[in-house]
């Protein structure tokens, strides 16, 4: 809205937010640079689309935070290449990725795979979520029991009490004047 | 009383367990930390640890020189190691390797990776040729059958032709003599 009224102030406000819509279109439109060159795409377009999922599964082991399908190091090139060589020779996409896990093992899959090894990797935060939720739930089960527990208030302690609630609700005005000395032990106006 | 004192040792236990779960609990983060931080990502087993080596059959760098191929390397303990020109640790790594193939305690032969006959050639006539044998792997694609992802790479390959160790980037002293050096004694017994 600050800007908005930033802006009719200055200028015809219509044609701002028109320009800004279109800028912002724009923007939305545009996407990073594919890695993919253009010699390196199959002429099916069937299987240029299961190349092009497989290599966004697969890490390139260069810049090890991108897929192969994202980065430009040579060593992703020639990995596409040979996805795409594979898939023209007839290979399932299960049998391009064991492939490549043959050879770099299972690290060249961007999504780790489900197998004993990493069962704690899949399942870890479950677990840990689980046991959390446990662990509280245990806690505060105690925490009320031993409320329940507590031993009811003796005579004297229940006198007390009233004496410092009755304090608390007199007007500050009356209570200030007044000395520790006297002020009144017994509880009054209790019903 | 008795009632109260069953309640009271409730809280008494609970107070002295509390902190010691919060110290095991502290322990065992640190020691995941410990041992996630002192994990270098960059450095990846080879997936083909213990497997035989790839079959491959490569060209000879220079014509007229034998080439080499997954046979070359039974028989005995052999260091393959994958090199190109425009690797610079390669330079770094390259006098060790020199040392390494005048004492003879191991076969060396290489691998130029990614690289052109000619550039790789001038590489060695540049620094000098510690292999037995050159393969030219231009395409870089017996590396992919290797498991390479980068130069340079050391593979101890044992008589039987298994991969048996791999150093990934330039092979450091420490590395040679405290690692590589032992295990190949004890692959040649």
């Amino acid at each position: 809205m600050l800007l908005r009224t930033f802006f009719s102030s200055c200028h015809d406000a219509k044609r701002i937010w028109r320009a800004f819509a279109a800028l912002l279109l724009t923007l939305a439109l545009l996407t990073p640079a594919l890695a993919v060159e253009p010699d390196e795409v199959m002429k099916d377009p069937a299987l240029e689309a299961r190349a092009r999922e497989l290599s966004k599964e697969l890490r390139c082991l260069v810049c090890q935070n991108q897929s192969i399908d994202d980065s430009a190091a040579t060593l992703a090139r020639d990995l596409r290449l040979l996805v795409r060589e594979r898939i023209a020779a007839g290979d399932s996409d299960r049998q391009v990725l064991d492939y490549l896990t043959s050879r770099y093992g299972s690290f060249v899959l961007l999504k780790p795979p489900m197998k004993p090894a990493t069962y704690l990797l899949w399942f870890g935060p479950a677990l840990v979520l689980v046991l959390g939720g446990a662990g509280l739930f245990v806690l505060s089960r105690r925490r009320a029991a031993a409320t329940a527990a507590t031993a009811p208030l003796s005579e004297d302690e229940r006198l007390r009490l009233a004496a410092l609630l009755d304090d608390a609700e007199a007007p500050p005005a009356a209570a200030s004047p007044a000395a520790p000395v006297s002020r009144p032990r017994k509880a009054k106006g209790r019903a | 009383m008795t009632e109260q004192g069953a309640a009271a040792s409730g809280p008494m236990s609970r107070r002295t367990l509390l902190p010691i779960l919060v110290v095991l609990l502290f322990a065992l983060i640190v020691a995941m930390f410990w041992l996630g931080l002192s994990l270098d990502p960059r450095r990846l087993p080879s997936a083909l640890l213990d497997k035989p080596v790839p079959a491959f059959d490569l060209p000879a760098l220079r014509d007229g020189e034998p080439g080499l191929k997954a046979d070359d390397l039974k028989g005995g303990v052999t260091l393959v190691n994958v090199f190109a020109s425009w690797c610079v640790p390669c330079r770094i790594e390259h006098p060790l390797l020199l040392r390494l193939a005048k004492e003879k305690k191991v076969q060396v032969v290489g691998i130029a990776w990614k690289d052109t006959r000619k550039d790789a050639q001038a590489f060695l006539d540049e620094l000098g040729n510690p292999y037995g044998r050159v393969g030219f792997d231009g395409p870089g694609r017996v590396g992919i059958d290797w498991g390479v992802y980068g130069v340079p790479e050391t593979y101890v390959v044992d008589r039987e032709g298994r991969i048996r160790y791999k150093v990934v980037g330039p092979m450091m002293p420490e590395e040679l003599n405290e690692r590589v050096l032992p295990l190949v004694e004890k692959l040649k017994k």
